[in-house]
């Protein structure tokens, strides 16, 4: 297997983590199981290695200005210390990635971004920067990432620092935290759906401070989480994933993330394709199943209704907080429309589904 | 990993038990550790007509789907419907209750092809 090294790459052998390759990077699927490291996220804990995450500065006097016409979201009222997650399209109104934005100052902004994208951002944002007083530095390969997700995540880190942590809102962060005598920025943020945080670090300091929160979450019944149940959790909460929801050829509001696309700013990259796709009427959503037949659905199976294919699954798997088969599937729009019985085509059968809201869970 | 030395195994994992004829399949103990969480199995209709090296199941766990292909000729005279419901029995019991079918050995010279557990626990350490 090829790819790249996280700073915790031993650690994960140590925990017993599967390795596979993901978006160039060698790291765990799984540790225990999915399914159970899926539930320990939902119930307690569960500890994510991220540092594969993208992590991009801008700083300067036009870093703002830089960053406002470069993402679908209103970046102007931020305060310092907030987080903002926003689409980042092309003209064309497709999607170069999603990402967060953390504001440290008027003139510094941290931008991280997926794995698998970070060339291509980089080379987009450095294009877009042109006319802009703005100085952009990739440091992904100077950064590590641990992700700490779960209803008990705030009583955890709190043993490791003086920090008010367990004060930090929701996308807000605390850019100097000693953690275990490490020093780090901490966010409330993460790709779960659950409660938790993103903890940034030096990637010498990153195993010290993986087997510090181990050791402090033991009593909680903390476990070590791979992957594959980051993509289950993400999946049930229906957070899109780069690739499969969102791409060059979706853009995000057929992906339904229009809260995040203010079409009422002054400019941004794909304003004007955006607003003509709304004014048009979209011509694909991205929309939820229950599959109600015996099967899964898995990315890339047709979904059909009366006797044609009307679009196909974007991620698909079990649920298990809901112990049901789910699906995410980008559909025709006149076909996408709340409780319309589809199928979807599996193996060559066609399996029952139905158009269901989404989340399919929201955290209570 | 448990290598129960009265089986057969075939290089994709999957073992043989002969039995007055007939031979009762799974998948091993290390297929099913490699696979994870099974979340749903497909098992061949009864009466089936089956090549080896035909596909003979469809196992998925939670990330991936994959097929399990026949190790032997032969019909399937019986198909482990328990599966249905209970899909992790593959990764709880994988040489007994979950077991995928039970097929009538056509050719009994092709037994000859399979390994015995010996010959299988070597071809596990050499992949890893």
């Amino acid at each position: 297997m090829e790819g790249k090294k996280t700073p915790l790459y031993d650690t994960h052998i140590k925990y017993g983590g599967k390795i596979v390759e993901f978006g160039g990077w060698l790291l765990p699927v799984q540790y225990s199981g999915i399914i159970e490291e899926h539930k320990a996220v939902r119930t307690k804990a569960g500890l994510f290695d991220v540092s594969h995450m993208g992590e991009i500065w801008a700083e300067g006097k036009g870093a703002f200005a830089f960053l406002q016409n470069l993402v679908t979201n209103d970046l102007a009222d931020m305060q310092e210390g907030q987080i903002r997650y926003s689409p980042m399209c092309y003209k064309d109104g497709g999607t170069v990635d999603d990402l967060l934005v953390y504001k440290y100052s008027e003139e510094l902004y941290l931008i991280v971004v997926n794995a698998a994208n970070i060339e291509k951002d980089w080379n987009w944002m450095v294009e877009n920067a042109a006319g802009f007083a703005v100085a952009l530095t990739n440091k992904s390969d100077e950064t590590a990432q641990l992700a700490l997700q779960g209803p008990l995540a705030v009583a955890i880190l709190s043993k490791l620092t003086d920090a008010p942590v367990s004060e930090i809102q929701y996308y807000h962060f605390l850019p100097e935290v000693m953690v275990a005598g490490k020093k780090t920025m901490v966010s409330r943020t993460g790709y779960t759906g659950e409660d938790g945080y993103e903890i940034y670090c030096a990637p010498a300091d990153a195993a010290e401070l993986w087997e510090a929160i181990m050791a402090a979450g033991k009593e909680e019944g903390i476990l070590p989480t791979g992957l594959g149940c980051r993509d289950t959790l993400r999946f049930e909460s229906c957070l899109p994933l780069y690739g499969h929801e969102l791409s060059a050829e979706i853009s995000p509001l057929m992906a339904g993330l229009g809260r995040f696309v203010k079409l009422d700013k002054e400019a941004f990259n794909g304003l004007e394709a955006l607003k003509a796709q709304k004014a048009a009427g979209l011509a694909k959503k991205v929309m939820g199943l229950e599959v109600t037949g015996r099967g899964i659905a898995r990315a890339g199976y047709p979904v059909k209704a009366d006797g044609k294919v009307i679009g196909s699954v974007t991620t698909g798997s079990p649920a298990p907080t809901l112990g049901k088969n789910m699906a995410l599937a980008l559909l025709d729009a006149a076909y996408a429309e709340i409780g319309r019985e589809i199928a979807v085509e599996v193996r060559g059968k066609d399996i029952s589904a139905v158009i269901v809201a989404k989340p399919f869970y929201k955290r209570g | 990993m448990k290598i129960p030395a009265e089986l057969l195994y075939s290089t994709d994992h999957e073992w043989v038990k002969v039995e007055n004829g007939k031979a009762i399949i799974g998948i091993t103990d290390f297929a099913q550790d490699q696979l994870g969480d099974v979340v749903f199995v497909e098992v061949p209709e009864v009466d089936t007509e089956i090549n080896a090296g035909d596909g003979l199941s469809t196992i998925e766990s939670v990330k991936a789907v994959s097929d399990v292909y026949s190790p032997i000729s032969g019909k399937v005279i019986e198909a482990n419907e328990e599966l249905s419901d209970a899909p992790q029995l593959i990764n709880e019991d994988p040489y007994g209750k979950g077991w995928i079918a039970v097929i009538e050995i056509a050719d009994e010279n092709e037994l000859k092809e399979l390994l015995s557990a010996e010959a299988y626990e070597k071809l596990l350490s050499e992949e890893a």
